[in-house]
């Protein structure tokens, strides 16, 4: 076939019925939001009217929802990843230790960076090259890192108030004129990256390929193990920066850092449509689904519940999400 | 003229399974082999191999007369080699154009792809290709929407979009119609036509015979023999290939009868 001739740019006639087909679980997950905002609004009005709890918002859902973005690509890839809590607080460790040793903050920052890419790295090295399922592994590294950040800091929490004198940490976690948190930047910036690597670069595309059909990308010519790997890394880097901007933005370490996230992260990734069954997802649904995760905590104890209750309803979305997917892939069967 | 595939005393160990046991094996220029064997003979096994998907146990493996070891599926494109795979070796719930460049998308720079132009690409061959008429499917269409006939057809144009000069076809007439079958087989001629070469496997003896200038017939993971096609008659092959069915040999002796608990 020549492939030298110009080809006609191909221009897709718009159908509003394919596009919701095509786009289903976005608009989907787009509706339970606005229902979901305005049950909140008329339910607590006081709370949901006033700018207060959008700038809460802000500043305390990205800490999770940065972390939610590699989780997306993990999932679309067939895995799952559950030691990035531990992560977290693992990365923060080596940044007081790294500190001590140095007093430089710069440095100590990269060295939590670098030890978040190292574990990450290793999660994928023992799903791909051991050939343990991320499932189990995940658990076993979250053990383990918690158990060394424990040993490490023996238990103990410690202040971070060094770390307002230098310019780190108003870039990590400042306010925009007093008013717009930096994590809130970092995330869009983090979702921009993430969206364009899963829909625009090819890494991206092997991601959506090999969790669709493994062996159909390995006999085409995909290392499927090195895509595994990167994208293990990834989280595992993105999740110490996140244990570090949520430390400095108490400008305090305590040990059992990272605890609270993981049901949070997860939920966001599974309720913003991305199939535990590999193959399909979208970035623009976890970062929504990651505003509805934050928001609910907040909207239980406005409309009055105790907080006993997110809990219950984290564990009820997750299971309703992936049920759902189950659903779908059964009909289409 | 120095062949353009060359197995020497290739062997396959899936575990205990010996897949395959001491293959020779060529493919020379300008010529289309055709593959013949009982399901669990090891021709797909043998295709994997070329193709670089699987790695060899034993024995060595000639490009244009050059040894070539650790052959990588990258590897094997770069050497000119497409393959239809038995299995299609598709992704469901991708979209046609991410199943045609799966593997080696089209980029700008720094690994993005330019996925306009994959559009594009994929829209001419639907039309002048695959015959796709339907406004229904597009390029950006997922294709387990398609039916098993089309879903070949993505396999097949995407192996001939490349511009390969071997291309292999692992049972591709599988889930054809007679009529897509028959512009099957014209491709294979038309390969012919143009001077590259291919590796063709069927069920169908006739399908086989009509198209390959010679046969290669495996048997439980051994070469049992090969016939120019041009010097053995359909019949003859039929007959030889009954007799190894039934007795593992060209020359075994075949109770023509009804036997029991054979
Ligand atoms: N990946 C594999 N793992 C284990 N055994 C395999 C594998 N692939 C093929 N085999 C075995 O190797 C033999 C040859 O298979 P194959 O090459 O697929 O045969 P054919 O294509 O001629 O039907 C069969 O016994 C099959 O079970
Ligand atoms: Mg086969």
């Amino acid at each position: 076939m020549d492939n030298t001739q110009t080809i006609q740019p191909y221009k897709e006639t718009f159908s509003i019925r394919r596009f919701a087909r095509r786009n289903g679980t976005q608009i989907g997950i787009i509706s339970v939001f606005f229902a979901l905002w305005i049950t909140f609004i008329v339910s607590a009005p006081n709370t949901f009217l006033s700018p207060m709890i959008y700038k809460a918002f802000m500043s305390t859902i990205p800490f999770f929802a940065i972390m939610a973005m590699p989780l997306t690509l993990a999932v679309i890839a067939g895995e799952i990843d559950l030691s990035f809590t531990s992560i977290m607080a693992m990365g923060m460790i080596i940044f007081i230790l790294v500190y001590d040793a140095t007093s430089n903050v710069w440095v100590a920052f990269l060295a939590a960076l670098v030890t978040g890419l190292f574990a990450g790295f290793l999660n994928g090295i023992l799903v791909v090259k051991l050939g343990i399922p991320s499932l189990v592994a995940t658990i076993g590294t979250q053990f383990f890192w918690r158990g060394a950040v424990l040993v490490l800091s023996q238990g103990k929490s410690g202040t971070l108030v060094y770390t307002k004198e230098s310019l780190l940490r108003p870039i990590l976690v400042g306010k925009i004129g007093g008013e717009l948190p930096m994590q809130m930047i970092w995330l869009i910036i983090i979702t921009i990256a993430a969206w364009a690597l899963l829909n625009r670069h090819r890494f991206g595309a092997h991601i959506y390929l090999i969790g669709d059909n493994e062996n159909s990308a390995n006999l085409m010519g995909i290392n499927s193990g090195a895509v595994r790997i990167i994208v293990f890394s990834l989280i595992g880097v993105v999740s110490a920066f996140a244990g570090v901007i949520a430390s400095l933005y108490v400008t305090y370490f305590w040990p059992s850092l990272g605890d609270g996230y993981l049901l949070r992260t997860l939920a966001s990734v599974f309720l913003g449509g991305t199939s535990v069954f590999g193959g399909t997802g979208t970035i623009l649904g976890t970062f929504i689904g990651a505003f509805i995760i934050g928001s609910i905590e907040a909207a239980t104890v406005a409309v009055g519940l105790t907080g006993f209750w997110t809990k219950l309803i984290y564990g009820f979305i997750i299971v309703s999400s992936v049920a759902m997917h189950a659903f779908l892939r059964k009909r289409l069967k | 003229m120095t062949n353009r595939i060359e197995f020497k005393n290739v062997s396959k160990c899936f575990g205990e399974v010996e897949a395959l046991q001491g293959v020779n094996f060529h493919l020379g220029q300008n010529e289309v082999v055709g593959l013949l064997g009982d399901n669990g003979a090891g021709k797909s096994t043998l295709i994997k191999i070329l193709t670089g998907y699987y790695q060899p146990t034993g024995g060595e493996i000639y490009f244009n007369g050059d040894p070539v070891e650790d052959l990588t599926v990258p590897r094997a494109r770069e050497l000119g080699v497409e393959t239809v795979y038995q299995e299609r070796a598709l992704a469901e719930l991708q979209t046609l154009w991410r199943n045609i460049f799966m593997g080696r998308e089209l980029t700008t720079s720094f690994g993005f792809m330019n996925v306009k132009k994959m559009q594009a690409e994929t829209h001419s061959l639907m039309t002048e290709s695959m015959g796709f008429t339907s406004t229904a499917v597009t390029p950006n269409s997922a294709i387990q929407t398609f039916s098993g006939g089309e879903k070949q057809g993505v396999a097949i144009v995407r192996a001939l979009y490349f511009d390969a000069d071997i291309i292999i076809l692992d049972e591709p007439t599988m889930g054809l119609s007679l009529k897509e079958t028959r512009k099957l087989l014209n491709f294979v001629r038309g390969i012919k036509a143009a001077g590259k070469s291919a590796v063709f496997i069927d069920h169908n003896i006739f399908n086989v015979f009509s198209v390959a200038d010679r046969v290669v017939v495996l048997d439980r993971g051994t070469v049992a023999g090969e016939f120019m096609t041009s010097e053995i008659s359909l019949d003859d092959l039929m007959d030889k290939m009954y007799r190894i069915a039934e007795t593992g040999s060209f020359e075994g002796e075949v109770d023509e009868g009804f036997s029991e608990g054979k």
